[in-house]
């Protein structure tokens, strides 16, 4: 596979929330706007890379026994670099996402990467891998969030453009979790054609 | 009268699942039979009370009398692996049937983000131990209860005829939308 492949492969083909459907928690909760949602896609993507990168540098270093604990280390240290970074330069977007950014370190994508990908792969390739996964899921945050914010509120990137009050119920939890459900039903059916 | 109103508002009002989106993945993933539902809700009841009283600890008498608080993530993380590890090992041990009921589960509960998030909420809200683990039981408690509802639910529905793009995640997901939108109703019963 060359390198353009495995940096594009997250867009459709593999996307983490479309088509692997995982880390679904971080997808419903944060999604309330695009760009709160594209917030949280450059918070994860930027782990996912260091990470990754990380792993593949160590993989012959880790004993094969110890090696989940070892990951989970390094995940979290990066999610604590992340969560400080947007701490002091992003506060508000830091307070809107929660306990979301912390709880990164538990978002299967990451792991998922390091035990399928990185810890086989050379750290150039499994930092290209990082990076693609990591704007996959950017993009179905930034979809789903601008979705739910142009009828949840008539607005999108927080530019109001329909007056009035929109389907407030999708800016709400149930809209989160209806939203979702048919973006990776239209998704199966256009993979399907 | 400050408990109860925790209780209620840790199981109904803020669903731990449908409102504050946590625990998502097993929500969908074993909630297939209600039996492999109630396995797993029994599990991941023991272990967040468990991870609740040890995280609390170690935050309050290790990182904050040592100023490292910013280590939270990690510790807390390690802190629940090695907890799940050591609860499949005791079980193991004492009480066999107890282990088969609930083993197969305890892996996967390191990675259910429900355990971390409440071991970081109770935290972030200033409880007490005894408040922390009150809140703590109630929220597994609250994940029980939705994913033994979503069990039932999905049990009636592969009798349905789905649509094929629909099938397995994306009727899930519309279905726990409607019983979000349920839980919904119970707003303003506690502040």
């Amino acid at each position: 596979m060359n390198q353009f492949q495995n940096l594009t492969k997250g867009f459709l083909k593999e996307n983490p929330i479309l088509v692997l459907v995982l880390g679904t928690c971080p997808t419903l909760a944060t999604t309330t706007s695009s760009l709160n949602g594209m917030g949280m896609g450059i918070a994860t993507t930027f782990v996912l890379a260091g990470s990754n990168a990380v792993i593949a540098l160590l993989s012959g270093v880790i004993p094969d026994k110890v090696r989940i604990p070892a990951f989970i280390v390094i995940i979290a240290s990066f999610v604590t670099i992340v969560d400080l970074i947007m701490q002091a330069y992003v506060p508000d977007l830091y307070k809107t996402l929660g306990i979301f950014i912390p709880l990164i370190v538990v978002n299967c994508i990451v792991l998922g990467r390091a035990e399928a990908f990185a810890c086989k792969n050379s750290v150039t390739s499994s930092l290209i891998d990082g990076i693609g996964m990591g704007l996959g899921f950017t993009m179905a945050l930034g979809i789903l969030g601008a979705f739910r914010e142009i009828v949840g509120s008539g607005s999108i990137f927080g530019h109001k453009f329909i007056s009035g009050d929109g389907i407030l119920v999708f800016i709400l939890a149930p809209g989160a979790f209806m939203a979702l459900g048919y973006l990776i039903a239209l998704v199966n059916r256009i993979k399907k054609s | 009268m400050e408990y109860i109103l925790l209780v209620i508002s840790a199981i109904i009002v803020n669903n731990v699942v449908l409102a504050q989106f946590l625990g998502i993945c097993p929500f969908l993933g074993v909630s297939n039979k209600v039996n492999t539902a109630l396995g797993m809700a029994g599990a991941v009841t023991f272990v967040i009370v468990l991870a609740t009283m040890v995280t609390y600890l170690i935050q309050v008498y290790v990182l904050q009398k040592l100023g490292i608080a910013f280590m939270q993530t990690i510790t807390f993380i390690l802190v629940i692996a090695a907890l799940v590890q050591m609860v499949e090992i005791i079980l193991k041990k004492i009480s066999q049937p107890l282990y088969q009921a609930l083993g197969i589960f305890l892996p996967l509960i390191t990675t259910n983000c429900a355990v971390l998030g409440v071991a970081l909420l109770v935290i972030k809200k200033n409880y007490n131990l005894l408040e922390g683990v009150v809140f703590g039981g109630s929220t597994a408690l609250g994940f029980g209860l939705a994913l033994i509802i979503l069990a039932g639910i999905r049990e009636q529905l592969e009798l349905a005829n789905i649509p094929r793009g629909m099938r397995g995640v994306p009727i899930s997901l519309v279905t726990a939308g409607i019983l979000a939108l349920a839980f919904m109703g119970f707003t303003g019963i506690v502040k």
